[in-house]
């Protein structure tokens, strides 16, 4: 068909208008108001002043923030570093079918559906040497451990809990990944004498190479922004050692009321998290096609 | 190499209490060392049942294997040392087609030089050789699947190479091409080779001996000529042949023979066995008269097709549809025409319960 017989119909716009108003309202309007204040300095509700890119000059200088970035990108790093070999070693020793497949599932699932809060919650008090399991028996192993005072056990302690409450998604993707790998595959492994690790080297880890960058950006994703759960368990503490971007970030918004530096940080925490899933995106892209094209 | 003695059955299920309960009806089976076999049946008759089972993929829940005189029953694949080449290409992805095609040789430990040389010779065969270094993923489906045969075909040393359907996916003027490598290469190599297809040309062509199957059971064991000459089931004569034969019940009374309430004629050539209630007729070599002839049967023609290489008539005996292939030579006969069949002359078989007599 001709490109100029093409009906012409401009109520399509009226149909894509509910879209556009709540796309305005829920990331647009906050992210321009966002922008707004980052750019001013507002002083009381009548009163403010435009101050251009001091607040983001200021910001880059905090020493604060150098440490709690350096903080985070350390802990995200480590999360995927356990989180994505432990969740495909899960996967690949999970059943693959009939009724134990299913109770696997449903088990390992489990603590993807408890609530942030709860996670910490559970883990302040596991950890308590008083009266938490875990924390009461490496005590009694001879270990000082407390996740209050010093501040290694408190990182691990933070870690360990993502790890718990997190692997099993990677575990589920890689799962997945596993679960559509034709019988045919193994079969012809086995014909042509190839070791397990041969079948996951060649077959297994190939195949499950998408599921994979998912569960890798999802993790990174999902580990920058952490906030709820060492919240909960640590507060931060002890001193700045679990203190990751944003509860920095909301204690500067909230806590001290600096909507300026606030803003124009939220706006430098955007760009850099757009940045690594970018990269890692490119990254792992990369790899698959060069190991296809050669 | 080995002589492969099949005596078992095989149920997916514990407790088979019924014939439809086994995938494999109890068999007993010699493929001998060197030949040329094809398994061929329609879909779900248990040939790839079959095949899974010689190879060891596949444990049958009753009886055993043997290669020459070793029970090979519990050993694995690699134990069994058998090649298999499935119906859908598998590849490795990440790696080259050399690598691909030397995995097996490489699982085994074979020396790098000689796993080069023998990868040589098989990208030789199947004339690969430009693309080793390319990686296999980016390859079409035909590649890859050429690749999937090459690995069958890459141990010298193998039992026997056993191959699934291996040429659903490949485009047919390289089916041609691809089927007569094997042949060639098992003229060269004198490797068991089986073949399990349900294409019935693919397996007359390629093989030396075709053993057809039905719902769990081998019917015939075979060469062509036999397959076609004297199907020993009637579903052999359905299978084989295009169209399959024709089948008309028969009353036998002593030295006389009636199909449907009509005389016919019996040549002194050909002995009537007495307790055949069925004869079967290949198309090919019914006998029509456009008169009527004494002891022939008279047939209504319902459709007259022209196929190129001959003419195909239907027509009906009662309510039976009887199928003829005619030369194009001959005269041709109009639908709503009577034509008066010539049924029996050696040609002829004569079965009771399905079974040939």
């Amino acid at each position: 068909m001709n490109p100029t017989d093409k009906p012409s119909n401009q109520k399509a716009w009226l149909l894509i208008l509910p879209v556009l108003i709540c796309v305005a309202f829920s990331a647009i309007l906050p992210l321009m108001t966002v922008i707004n204040y980052s750019v001013q300095d507002i002083i009381s509700p009548t009163r403010r002043v435009f101050v251009g890119t001091e607040w983001f000059a200021m910001v880059m200088r905090d020493s604060e923030l150098h440490e709690a970035l350096g903080r985070q990108i350390f802990f995200s790093l480590s999360v995927l570093a356990v989180q994505i070999p432990l969740g495909v070693a899960l996967a690949l020793c999970m059943p693959a079918s009939g009724w134990k497949a299913s109770a696997t599932l449903v088990l390992v699932a489990l603590s993807l559906l408890i609530p942030w809060n709860v996670v910490g919650t559970i883990w302040q008090i596991f950890g308590r040497t008083d009266i938490g399991l875990l924390g009461h028996t490496l005590q009694q192993m001879g270990v000082d451990y407390s996740y209050t005072g010093n501040p290694s056990h408190a990182w691990i302690t933070v870690l360990v809990m993502d790890v718990w409450h997190w692997t099993p998604l990677v575990a589920l993707l890689a799962y997945a990944g596993l679960r559509s790998i034709p019988d045919a595959y193994y079969q012809a492994a086995r014909i042509d004498g190839a070791s397990k690790f041969a079948v996951f080297r060649y077959i297994q880890l190939p195949k499950m190479r998408g599921v994979l960058m998912i569960a890798v950006l999802l993790r990174f994703m999902d580990s920058f922004m952490i906030y709820t759960e060492p919240f909960v368990l640590t507060g931060g503490g002890p001193g700045n050692s679990t203190t990751f971007l944003s509860q920095y970030l909301t204690q500067k918004a909230v806590g001290q009321f600096d909507l300026g530096p606030a803003a124009a940080f939220s706006l430098i925490y955007f760009l850099i998290i757009l940045l690594f899933c970018f990269v890692l995106y490119n990254w792992m892209q990369n790899v698959g096609k060069s190991q296809q094209q050669g | 190499m080995a002589e492969i003695r099949l005596d078992l059955a095989h149920a997916y299920h514990p407790n088979p209490q019924r014939d439809e309960d086994y995938a494999l009806l109890p068999l007993k089976m010699t493929f001998r060392d060197g030949g040329a076999y094809a398994l061929l049946g329609p879909s779900g008759c248990g040939k790839t049942t079959m095949l899974n089972i010689i190879s060891g993929l596949l444990q049958p829940s009753q009886g055993h294997v043997w290669f020459d005189n070793e029970d090979v029953t519990q050993a694995s694949p690699q134990k069994r040392n058998i090649a298999q080449v499935f119906q859908f290409p598998v590849i490795y992805d990440t790696m080259t087609v050399a690598e691909n095609l030397g995995f097996p040789l490489k699982n085994r430990k074979v020396p790098k030089d000689q796993i080069t040389k023998r990868v040589g010779e098989i990208a030789e065969m199947l004339e690969m050789s430009h693309q080793l270094d390319m990686r296999a993923a980016g390859l079409s489906a035909d590649q890859k699947q050429k690749i999937s045969l090459g690995r069958g075909l890459v141990r010298p040393d193998v039992s026997a190479v056993l191959f699934d359907e291996p040429l659903t996916v490949i485009d047919p003027h390289l089916k041609w091409q691809l089927r007569r490598k094997l042949k060639q290469i098992h003229h060269e190599l004198k490797l068991t080779l089986i073949y399990v297809t349900h294409d019935q040309v693919e397996a007359l062509t390629f093989a030396d001996e075709v053993v057809v199957m039905t719902r769990g059971k081998a019917v015939q064991v075979g060469t062509a000529e036999a397959l076609f000459e004297r199907p020993a089931h009637t579903f052999v004569g359905h299978f084989i042949g295009s169209p399959g034969m024709n089948f008309l019940p028969i009353q036998i009374n002593g030295e006389i023979c009636s199909v449907h309430g009509h005389l016919v004629t019996i040549p002194d050539s050909v002995k009537l066995p007495e307790h055949a209630t069925k004869i079967g007729i290949r198309p090919e070599y019914l006998r029509v008269s456009p008169t009527e002839q004494p002891g022939t049967l008279n047939a209504g023609v319902t459709q007259v097709q022209d196929v190129g290489t001959y003419i195909l008539v239907t027509c009906q005996v009662d309510q039976t549809p009887v199928r003829i292939r005619l030369s194009p030579q001959s005269q041709r006969p109009e639908p709503g025409d009577e034509v008066y069949l010539h049924l029996i002359d050696s040609h002829t078989c004569f079965y009771q319960d399905e079974e040939l007599v």
